[in-house]
């Protein structure tokens, strides 16, 4: 589905990704984890376009899609649910959603079933995005790209901010996904429920992938939960 | 009564045409930043080309073509100079809107010379008059005021109603997410520029015979559109129609009660006022309330 070789980026002279490989199937959840800085946005953001490429390249079906502007993305197939949520605070819930659907001649269909899954975003429909909590607002950012009925979801930190109940609401919704056949790709900074949730998982340090796997497998290595998962120093020091 | 009448159509007049030059000020500002101080050169065009063009084809088709003549002009000024200066600031954007705000005002001067042209009235002449509770008035301030009314309704009903407006709206919203949705944001910016221009110079058009063209008229009407444009909120299209109105009515009262040459001082006063006490505007959103994270 999704596959980057060598991929070089940055910002200006500044290189935030350096030579990275990765792949995801068809079908899959992919977790990506790391540190602040690592450069998961920056890859997200390659990997739509909104970051042009330096080197390597970004092939999405085994085609070509490096380089291509960032509205070429849902073309493909491809939605980022951005950090930050990033929705249109001043319209309402539902024109975020059509907007969302943009590029969906079918879009009625795909927003019926957000509002199925959603039901706090059908009450409010009628409300402007910016009045929603965050709570909201992250399940109004994850509709809109669902409007578009995308092959592949990219999810920047969905779980960032938000209560602990919503964060559970937020995994859910990612095995749904899964199981309508939508591939997700995840970068989150709560490890541990990005590798329960996820097939396999790449670790990315300053830029490069040091670790990639099967996720039980990862959230049994002891280097993984010493750096990223915070428990088992015990285990590890002893 | 009737003299407050008189002054407060005259101010509706002059204002709807600001409001139409602060409209096209908050479109292009809300898709792409730039604060095009062209704006008022559109004006100057509009009445212009359909000046030229009324003279071998009728008044409406050649007020259309002007329209559809200056829209294109505008796209092509964004295609030709933004689009590959997208990596610039907004500053040295500005700049360049100066800039070329001379370059079409000195053309137009070549083109056009220096003498003042107006198309012919719409309906009646220049001495024909509409009696009205005591006030008269030329037919043309009704074409003013129903034609830019209409403009502006039409507008509205596409940025509510319509997926293309919809769109735009997404793109000054949130520039980045509306690339990610699919909205081809460079194509938007034209289509900014396009409307703006061809908005501006209905106003040129319906102006004319009552206010003149001429090929200097522009950086005038730019000011007070800003003025317009800033009292009502930047960025926000439907704002700038009260700012336009209330910029018109205070200029017109201001002749009123200061001497007539302080006229063109009232937009500038209301312009440093509104920055002074209430950047935003009126309608605005505070800046800073969309940093605001829930």
């Amino acid at each position: 589905m999704l596959r980057v070789r060598n991929l070089r980026c940055g910002y200006g002279s500044l290189h935030v990704i350096r030579g990275l490989s990765l792949h995801v199937d068809a079908g899959e959840i992919v977790a990506l984890i790391g540190a602040n800085g690592a450069g998961k946005t920056s890859l997200l953001k390659a990997l739509v376009g909104l970051i042009p490429p330096v080197g390597g390249e970004i092939r999405i079906d085994g085609r070509d899609a490096t380089g291509e502007p960032p509205w070429r993305a849902i073309a493909n197939g491809v939605a980022l649910v951005p950090e930050g949520r990033q929705i249109f605070a001043d319209m309402t819930v539902m024109e975020n959603l059509e907007v969302g659907g943009y590029r969906n001649p079918d879009r009625a269909l795909p927003i019926a079933d957000v509002l199925e899954r959603f039901p706090r975003l059908r009450e409010r429909a009628a409300q402007l995005a910016g009045t929603l909590s965050g709570g909201e607002q992250q399940m109004l950012a994850l509709g809109r790209a669902l409007a578009a009925r995308p092959r592949l979801v990219l999810l920047d930190e969905p779980s960032m901010g938000l209560a602990p109940l919503m964060v559970q609401e937020v995994f859910r919704t990612i095995r749904a996904l899964k199981e309508q056949g939508v591939t997700v790709f995840l970068v989150e900074q709560n490890a541990v429920a990005a590798l329960q949730v996820a097939d396999r998982a790449y670790v990315l340090e300053t830029g490069e992938v040091i670790l990639e796997g099967e996720a039980a497998d990862l959230l049994r290595n002891p280097e993984v939960k010493r750096a990223y998962l915070g428990k088992g120093y015990k285990e590890v020091w002893e | 009564m009737a003299e407050f009448f008189q002054y407060a159509l005259s101010g509706v007049t002059m204002g709807s045409i600001y409001a139409a030059v602060a409209v096209g000020f908050n479109l292009i500002y809300g898709t792409t930043g730039i604060l095009n101080f062209a704006q008022g050169e559109f004006v100057m065009l509009g009445g212009m080309i359909a000046v030229s063009l009324a003279a071998f084809m009728p008044l409406p088709l050649a007020v259309a073509a002007a329209m559809l003549i200056v829209a294109l002009c505008g796209g092509a000024l964004e295609i030709l100079f933004f689009r590959r200066l997208r990596s610039h600031s907004a500053l040295h954007m500005i700049v360049i809107t100066i800039g070329l705000s001379i370059v079409v005002r000195e053309a137009a001067l070549h083109v056009w010379d220096e003498s003042v042209r107006s198309l012919p009235y719409f309906t009646g002449n220049e001495c024909s008059s509409v009696h009205l509770a005591g006030a008269a008035l030329s037919p043309q301030v009704f074409w003013v005021l129903g034609t830019v009314g209409l403009a502006v309704l039409v507008l509205h009903t596409f940025f509510r109603y319509s997926l293309a407006g919809k769109a735009m709206r997404a793109c000054a919203s949130n520039y980045e997410a509306a690339m990610l949705v699919g909205i081809n944001t460079a194509n938007v910016r034209t289509l900014a520029f396009s409307v703006s221009a061809g908005l501006g110079a209905l106003a040129g058009c319906v102006i004319s015979p009552i206010g003149m063209t001429q090929y200097d008229m522009g950086t005038d009407l730019a000011i007070k559109g800003f003025a317009a444009a800033i009292l009502g909120g930047l960025g926000n299209p439907m704002a700038g129609v009260a700012g336009g109105l209330l910029v018109g009515l205070a200029e017109s009262y201001s002749v009123k009660f200061l001497p007539a040459a302080y006229k063109d001082a009232t937009a500038f006063a209301i312009l440093l006022l509104v920055l002074f006490v209430r950047p935003h505007g009126l309608f605005g959103r505070r800046q800073g309330s969309a940093v605001r994270e829930a």
